[in-house]
């Protein structure tokens, strides 16, 4: 029972980790955090299920047209959205990525109606493998455990070693010092956003594979990957997958004694964290200087 | 714009006679409104004056002191929910308990508050955002808050019915009076608050804490103050409402109204009363009447109809107002930061000086 809520704990939170990253990218190299993140995630999601159901694609080519389509819209919100304002102020920011949720959330109202609907994801939770003998894992938890080390590997090695991940860690430091240094700051930005939404449709995907697909469906997990993040440090990416687990283990854990408060966990540790340790844990903390 | 010649003239509540006879003007028509409306649209004003004092208050804490609240819903429905359940099941006469509803939410302000001194920016939206939702999900989860069926709103009784002074509001009009009453008051105690040394250590916060601090502002005591003031507002508003819709769920408090709230501030235009009534009176017309019923516009909801069924699907066109509010959310930032309060000001200057 115990291994169960563990593994269990782990799989759903590395899937939180995963959200969280997506959202720690964006706040890490332009300082702006993306509310509308989840709803990115959530229509990245119908436009699968949408070609999946009236085209009949198979699902890998869904999955690849779909990561085009949310690369395509982060990059669309950034340079529509964002790229307008002129020095916006932290509530301006905050204002632009929640009026951007919003939007999206109507346009998927609008387009698929509210009812809920069955996203057709090829990793099932029902059936069991037993890859090492006395360790039984779900298909899902299995993909999303090999998809989240396969991607922070990845994004370890982008920042480490290519040129365009050295562009965005320069433009996080020193927006001006950046730019003086030749690095295009506005190409950097719109990356860092179609990268964050990709990341983010992969993790809805898997989310949608869990529970049911609706146009709200995004709200609660964007909110427990964003509490995954804080825990972890928003300016951290292995502290915010490492976060991510906690929270998933936390919540497990809780969720097992004390099943009818299970779903405001994530909150209670958000706002504990942020009182005692606003920095995250594994973040460096900062302090403002005059 | 406005030349001030001495202390006694910067703490005037009404800056000039000009301003004073408009300001009971619009008294005298809001009074008289009654007359000349049909009863549905009372309904509305309700609606529209309730969120009018939230959204003062909303403003003293996000535009004169700069913190971010997204969890003005949570404040909202203790108010809602701390009126009705005092006076169903303690019998207590209105009055006292729609002030103790909000002093309730101005304690969960100050709670609330406390973290605010070390966080700023987004991290406060998510923590105050988390609370917001804390709120809803315990409420939804207590049978004494009557769980996710809801409660029903005792009769509206403003005297004293144990003492045989009653004094039932039965219909929207005469709610109408009373919500009006209320709403006057608070909002010329907002503008009056801001003229106290209270109101300027509120600015002086926004405009730089650390500066602030250095001048002998009490961060810890002006930071919570604003924090619960600014729930007391919003309880107030939250027992007010609750009448006015006379049944109410948690889930009328969710997430999406916290973010109506900071529309309405915004767009309205931070750091000003003026601003926030207006911002609340356009949102709420907005979110409540014209977007509601888009397909009963003219041409326009037609072509909307068309555009439905050709692209889209026709039942989700009632999701048409989250749309236009997100469109309107970027829109204020990109083109109008300082919202209608700003649009104002320029058309103010510009007749000032109108030939030239």
């Amino acid at each position: 029972m115990i291994e169960q809520l563990i593994t269990e704990g782990l799989a759903i939170g590395a899937c939180y980790g995963l959200f969280g990253v997506a959202v720690a990218i964006i706040y890490k190299t332009s300082d702006v955090v993306n509310f509308g993140q989840g709803e990115m995630g959530m229509i990245s999601t119908f436009v699968a299920y949408h070609i999946l159901t009236q085209y009949g694609l198979p699902f890998w080519l869904a999955f690849a047209l779909t990561l085009v389509f949310a690369v395509l819209l982060g990059m669309f919100i950034e340079f529509f959205f964002l790229r307008p304002a002129k020095d916006p102020t932290v509530l301006g920011l905050l204002i632009i990525t929640l009026g951007a949720e919003m939007l999206l959330m109507g346009l998927a109202s609008w387009k698929w109606g509210a009812e809920q609907k069955d996203f057709t994801f090829p990793l099932s939770v029902q059936k069991l493998h037993e890859p090492i003998p006395g360790l039984v894992l779900n298909e899902w938890s299995i993909g999303v455990f090999v998809l989240t080390a396969l991607i922070m590997v990845l994004l370890f090695l982008f920042f480490r070693y290519s040129n365009l991940g050295i562009a965005m860690r320069a433009t996080q430091q020193n927006q001006n010092a950046a730019k003086i240094m030749g690095i295009k700051v506005e190409r950097v930005f719109s990356f860092t956003w179609g990268l964050s939404s990709l990341i983010g449709a992969v993790a809805a995907m898997f989310f949608a594979a869990r529970s049911v697909l609706d146009p709200n469906f995004m709200m609660e997990p964007f909110m427990r990957a964003f509490a995954a993040a804080v825990l972890g440090g928003l300016t951290s990416i292995p502290g915010v997958v490492v976060g991510g687990l906690m929270l998933g283990l936390i919540e497990n854990f809780f969720g097992y004694v004390w099943p009818v408060w299970k779903p405001i966990v994530a909150f209670v540790v958000i706002i504990i964290i942020l009182t005692i340790r606003p920095s995250g844990l594994f973040a460096r903390h900062y302090v403002k200087k005059v | 714009m406005d030349m001030k010649r001495d202390y006694y003239e910067d703490i005037e509540v009404f800056s000039s006679g000009t301003v004073l006879f408009w300001s009971i003007a619009l008294f005298a028509f809001l009074f008289t409104l009654p007359l000349y409306l049909p009863t549905y649209n009372i309904y509305l004003f309700n609606i529209i004056l309730v969120h009018v004092i939230l959204a003062v208050g909303l403003n003293i804490l996000v535009g004169y002191t700069g913190q971010i609240s997204l969890g003005h819903a949570g404040f909202f429905a203790i108010g809602a929910y701390g009126t009705a359940l005092l006076m169903t099941y303690l019998g207590v006469p209105f009055l006292v308990a729609i002030i103790a509803a909000g002093l309730i939410a101005a304690f969960f302000g100050f709670i609330i508050g406390l973290p605010a001194l070390r966080l700023e920016g987004p991290y406060l939206a998510i923590a105050t955002l988390g609370f917001g939702l804390t709120i809803m999900h315990i409420i939804g989860r207590w049978d004494i808050f009557g769980g996710r069926m809801g409660i029903q709103a005792p009769p509206l009784d403003i005297g004293i019915p144990q003492w045989g002074l009653s004094v039932l509001l039965d219909s929207d009009v005469k709610m109408y009076y009373l919500i009006l009453v209320i709403a006057i008051i608070m909002v010329i105690g907002a503008r009056n608050m801001m003229k106290t040394r209270t109101g300027r250590a509120f600015v002086a916060i926004r405009d730089d804490d650390i500066a602030a601090e250095v001048m002998g502002v009490n961060l810890l005591a002006f930071k919570t103050l604003s924090f619960a003031v600014s729930a007391f507002y919003a309880g107030v508003a939250g027992g007010l409402f609750g009448f006015v819709l006379g049944f109410f769920d948690p889930f009328t408090f969710n997430l999406i109204l916290s973010i109506i709230f900071l529309v309405m501030v915004v767009v309205g235009g931070l750091g000003s009363v003026l601003g926030a009534v207006m911002g609340a009176t356009l949102i709420t017309y907005l979110q409540y009447d014209l977007l509601k019923n888009v397909d009963e516009i003219p041409f326009l909801g037609e072509a909307l109809v068309w555009i439905s069924r050709k692209f889209f699907t026709v039942i989700g066109l009632e999701n048409f107002n989250s749309i236009m509010l997100g469109l309107i959310m970027l829109g204020i930032v990109i083109f109008e930061p300082l919202g209608m309060f700003g649009i104002w000001i320029r058309i103010k200057k510009y007749w000032k000086t109108w030939p030239f």
